[in-house]
């Protein structure tokens, strides 16, 4: 063999040694090179005393000792490593990982600012938060989510077909939510007030999805990332109220009150700007930070059924009727909408190939509570639809609702018994639930465009 | 000449004001530091890597010690670290310390000369 081809295959022994060195979390990029020269130093003096390069590579080797002693004990000198942290810029040992991250953070910053920007405007032409509080309120999610799709899209290059799509999608929006002639205290306004957020974020799970919005893995993404979203809007906004309530507190103490400014400037801007900024957040913290959703799932699934197995055992002892009043189908909507959730983030963070276990059997055990639950208010309300009071598009809207969530439910229940029987593998169960979200999509679109007019603008 | 085995202990706790000894002459790199601690000791301590890198980094938590990657001619580019005032005070402190230590070991040991092998403690103090 040539001095040439030892050296190369040194090399290459090198450059294996170092992939395994920088699989360890404890150990830097920066400690990898001086371990190596620490390591070449070693290589360099047993050739010089007789070895071949071969020979002196792995006695080098063998003598630094095991790579887990090793990174034990940078371990106890840098315990801060093994905690995962969020690098929001730069420092990720890659340039090319670097300037993307700064990129993204410049692109979150001026979407933000758009954001920001737009919660403004309409103040300029003389529409204030407390005159024109029924505009607002159907509008806000057309002021921050149409810069969150922008963020998104531009993330992931869209092409111009889905940017095309995705404009004229809001545009609709904006029309459904405006051009109606409806009273500012009429029903049609709350309910499209809740139903065009729905709408809306269901686009920007579409500027998500981008280009692949027919596979179910992204779909499930866009379910990862919806979850993530919310609880960092959460965390976001409760920082926000500790900061409002210092800043109204202490220049109150000085005798200014800062009333207005906390609620036209702080509260608007901060709120659009925190719906693009958790965006950017959960798309920056993706594989670092474990997603905190399906732990919160974990906790809260033997909980909610124990809750609802309680409430069903308690209808059935003491038979009484569940009674019915005008907003009780809302709540036992938002109840299925609690157990839909709590069965989605429990599906976004299984494996699919595990074998069903005692996980699967609770959540079984939820979904059918639930629905048992459902069921009996649904008897209750059957006749209450036709009653003097008509329908109304409060009470079309909550049927409809009701309806939707029902069917999804009781085919996931389905679905999950014969996988806990083996009868069908778990993707069955995680492609209907993605296959679904069209249909929440359509629902809300049709109560917003098309309820208006049907129930004449009531 | 009889090998003798340091104990674990005693290594963590000479490692500071040894490294800091050396790093005071001049300053240098890992390898080279190992490789002066290995001569001196003529083999007895035997540091490993886990040992004195994770120790030259607390150093520079501490201020003790900074750091610089620099290439020397006709040489690798290397990790060099180099002793700053703060360690010098420490260094000081420690040497202090170590020859209290040291002072006292010799003095007991000095004595105990006097009567003999150490191994025959147990039987005078009987006798």
């Amino acid at each position: 063999m040539t001095a040439r081809e030892d050296q190369d295959k040194l090399e290459a022994q090198f450059a294996q040694w170092r992939q395994y060195v920088q699989r360890r979390r404890e150990l830097l990029p920066s400690d990898a090179d001086e371990l190596e020269d620490h390591l070449r130093g070693s290589v360099d003096e047993l050739v010089a005393a007789g070895l071949s390069p071969d020979e002196a590579f792995l006695v080098a080797v063998k003598r630094m000792g095991s790579l887990d002693e090793l990174s034990r004990e940078f371990a106890r000198e840098h315990s801060e490593r093994l905690w995962k942290q969020l690098v929001l810029t730069g420092e990720t040992g890659s340039p090319v990982a670097d300037t993307r991250s700064r990129r993204d953070l410049w692109a979150m910053v001026i979407c933000a600012a758009g954001a920001v920007a737009s919660v403004k405007a309409p103040a300029l032409f003389g529409l204030s938060f407390e005159d024109d509080s029924s505009f607002y309120a159907r509008n806000f999610t057309l002021f921050a989510l149409p810069w969150l799709a922008a963020f998104l899209a531009w993330r992931r290059q869209a092409r111009r077909p889905l940017i095309g799509i995705l404009v004229a999608l809001f545009a609709l929006g904006a029309v459904a939510g405006n051009a109606y002639p409806l009273a500012d205290k009429s029903q049609s306004v709350v309910v499209t007030s809740i139903h065009l957020p729905i709408a809306l974020w269901l686009v920007v799970g579409l500027a998500y999805v981008a280009d692949d919005w027919r596979s179910s893995r992204r779909r499930m993404d866009f379910i990862r990332f919806t979850g993530e979203w919310f609880i960092y809007f959460v965390l976001m906004a409760l920082g926000g109220g500790v900061l409002s309530a210092f800043l109204f507190n202490t220049f109150k103490a000085i005798g200014i009150v800062p009333e207005e400014f906390i609620s036209h400037w702080l509260l608007p801007c901060g709120a659009t700007a925190a719906v693009v900024v958790a965006g950017w957040l959960v798309e920056a913290k993706q594989s670092v930070v474990e997603n905190i959703a399906p732990v919160l799932t974990r906790l809260f699934t033997p909980l909610f059924t124990a809750a609802l197995l309680a409430f069903l055992v308690a209808v059935v002892w003491t038979s009484h009727g569940i009674d019915v009043e005008r907003e009780a189908l809302i709540l036992f909507d938002l109840l299925l909408v609690v157990v839909l959730g709590l069965l989605l983030y429990s599906l976004s963070a299984r494996d699919p190939l595990a074998p069903p276990g005692l996980f699967d059997k609770l959540q079984l055990a939820l979904v059918v509570s639930a629905l048992a639950i459902d069921v009996l208010v649904l008897l209750e309300i059957a006749g209450r639809i036709t009653d003097e009071y008509g329908s109304t598009p409060n009470r079309a809207a909550a049927l409809g609702e009701n309806v939707i969530l029902l069917v999804n439910l009781a085919w996931s229940a389905w679905l999950l018994l014969t996988f806990i029987r083996r009868r069908t593998p778990f993707a069955a169960l995680e492609r209907w639930q993605t296959g679904y979200l069209p249909v929440y999509a359509a629902w809300a679109w049709i109560v917003v465009l098309v309820f208006p007019p049907l129930f004449s603008y009531v | 000449m009889r090998s003798v085995k340091v104990a674990k202990d005693l290594v963590a706790a000479s490692a500071t004001p040894m490294v800091l000894g050396i790093l005071a002459e001049d300053a240098s790199y890992g390898y080279a530091i190992l490789r002066r601690i290995n001569e001196l000791s003529g083999g007895e301590l035997d540091w490993t890597e886990g040992l004195l890198y994770p120790l030259l980094h607390r150093l520079e938590r501490l201020g003790y010690v900074e750091s610089s990657w620099q290439s020397v001619t006709g040489e690798r580019r290397r990790k060099y670290y180099r002793i700053t005032d703060k360690g010098l005070a420490e260094l000081a402190e420690q040497r202090r310390q170590w020859d209290t230590v040291v002072d006292v070991l010799k003095e007991i040991w000095l004595g105990l000369g006097d009567r003999g092998p150490l191994t025959a403690i147990p039987l005078e103090g009987r006798a």
